[in-house]
């Protein structure tokens, strides 16, 4: 039975739990992540929204942080939604803070402004017919692309969507709509 | 595999502003700590220890209890030196029902607004409307009732009142005992009741209805008022909040950055007493706090609103 992990530290973590469950495919279990112990029991992981200082602290001083780097080196498929993008990246513009360094790119953070330059907007996705509504919440984008790291996505020329292998990172936040496609495509990862 | 999704469109319209991309911002802060900072560098020890956002202010509210007076909006000079100081959200409080306040604190770009009763009210019967702006705002609730008046006015989270600046949880905790227990009676009531149930609560029926669908409210619920220690904060997440705010408890303490830190392990960790005791251990002196009871009914905070 596939078992789908969200790091549940901080963030929309049930909002990623409610999307897969409406995919309403059987046997299909997510569950909520906060201990190294916890992620040996998943297949793969989520990484939702959330503030990134907040949550990579407290994922490096609880061993998470590492742990997920070791799965993450034998192939599991890990995906990250916003403040998870930014900490899978490999650096962060302008700051010092602790990332997992599993995406070669660089992260601008809330690269829109604050929040009420917050916004809706469609996105072009690689391999999708129809676009995907974006929901744009203070998001970083990708300033820099490194080896290996494919943009599946820009808007308004800046890269908000990039794959890496079995890494997935968006800007933005797909779990806070009804459109459950870029989740079930990180399924067949 | 199941081909489920409901594909959505903006139906051409371009970069636009929504209610989802408000109350998104408050999902983004769940299972979080907010602090009450006065300068850059408690802004920083906050961001350092965890905080998920910052509240701005000029006197935390245990001064403002102390120093009398009328208690207004910050100056924008400190709130603009901490947006520059810190990467997470910073929030900024107007006086209830001065829309002016509000309109200056967006135009300020601050992440969110709080509408509180901690500031003296500017208008004695109504509220911000806050559908108005684009900024989210947040507002205080002892009750369900008062709490979708709000929400219909537009507020995109709420919070317990609490008795802010006290050190005493004992008003956090009616507040939010209160709300559970309006929720489940509208939960297993007939549904014909509902009608006198939204006149009694003085609220939307519509809103009524999307409680009892929900068995919550319809927009993040985060708790303030008297929060001092990780096991008030653990007590409050156990309660059914969803992120807790920590006004005069982290900076009026005797170690405020070892405070901040233990206080955002206790919400994640709030369900675990064994870690809660780990992390309780050694954080120096509380602030000492004023019990709720012992106040005039004039000196309380959290009646104000309506």
């Amino acid at each position: 039975m596939p078992v789908v992990g969200v790091i549940a530290v901080q963030g929309d973590f049930e909002k990623h739990i409610e999307a897969i469950g409406r995919l309403k495919i059987p046997d299909l279990d997510a569950r909520e992540v906060r201990t190294p112990e916890e992620l040996q029991r998943v297949d793969r992981v989520i990484i939702p929204g959330g503030e990134s200082t907040t949550v990579g602290l407290l994922m490096e001083r609880y061993g998470l942080g590492a742990a997920l780097k070791e799965l993450a080196k034998k192939g599991m498929p890990i995906w990250g939604t916003c403040m998870g993008m930014i900490l899978m990246a490999k650096q962060v513009e302008d700051r010092k803070q602790y990332t997992l360094d599993l995406l070669d790119i660089t992260i601008q953070r809330n690269a829109f402004g604050a929040q009420v330059h917050s916004f809706e907007d469609e996105v072009k996705l690689a391999g999708m017919k129809d676009p995907v509504v974006g929901v744009f919440i203070r998001a970083p984008i990708v300033t820099r692309l490194g080896k290996g790291v494919e943009p599946i996505g820009k808007y308004r020329g800046k890269v908000v969507a990039v794959r890496q292998g079995n890494l997935l990172g968006t800007s933005f936040h797909p779990e806070l709509t009804e459109d459950t496609r870029l989740h079930e495509w990180f399924l067949t990862f | 595999m199941a081909a489920t999704h409901s594909r959505e469109s903006l139906n051409g319209k371009k970069g636009v502003k929504t209610w989802r991309e408000k109350v998104g911002l408050a999902e983004m802060l769940k299972g979080g700590v907010i602090m009450d900072v006065v300068n850059v560098e408690q802004a920083r020890i906050a961001e350092d220890a965890g905080a998920v956002a910052v509240m701005a202010l000029e006197r935390v509210p245990a001064d403002i209890r102390a120093d009398g007076g009328v208690a207004r909006m910050s100056d924008p000079e400190m709130i603009i030196g901490i947006k520059e100081a810190v990467s997470i959200p910073v929030m900024a409080k107007c006086r209830i029902g001065h829309f002016v306040e509000a309109q200056i604190l967006e135009a300020l770009e601050v992440d969110f607004i709080d509408e509180s009763e901690v500031l003296t009210p500017a208008d004695e019967e109504n509220h911000v409307d806050k559908h108005a702006f684009t900024v989210p705002f947040v507002c205080g609730l002892r009750n369900l009732g008062e709490a979708l008046r709000r929400i219909s006015e537009g507020a995109a989270m709420m919070r317990t009142k609490g008795e802010a600046g006290t050190g005493d949880v004992v008003e956090a905790v009616r507040h939010m005992r209160n709300l559970m227990k309006d929720i489940r009676r509208i939960q297993h009531c007939r549904e014909d009741e509902l009608y006198v149930i939204a006149k009694e609560l003085q609220a939307p029926l519509d809103l009524v209805k999307q409680v009892r669908e929900l068995g919550k409210l319809p927009v993040p619920n985060f708790s303030a008022g008297g929060i001092a220690t990780p096991a008030d904060a653990a007590l409050m997440m156990q309660l059914g909040a969803e992120t807790v705010f920590v006004g005069s408890g982290i900076f009026k303490s005797g170690n405020p950055a070892k405070r901040a830190k233990a206080v955002v392990e206790a919400v994640l960790f709030h369900k675990d007493p064994k870690k809660l005791a780990e992390i309780s251990r050694n954080l120096g002196e509380a602030m000492v706090g004023r019990t709720v009871a012992s106040l005039d009914e004039k000196e309380l905070l959290a009646t104000r609103g309506w």
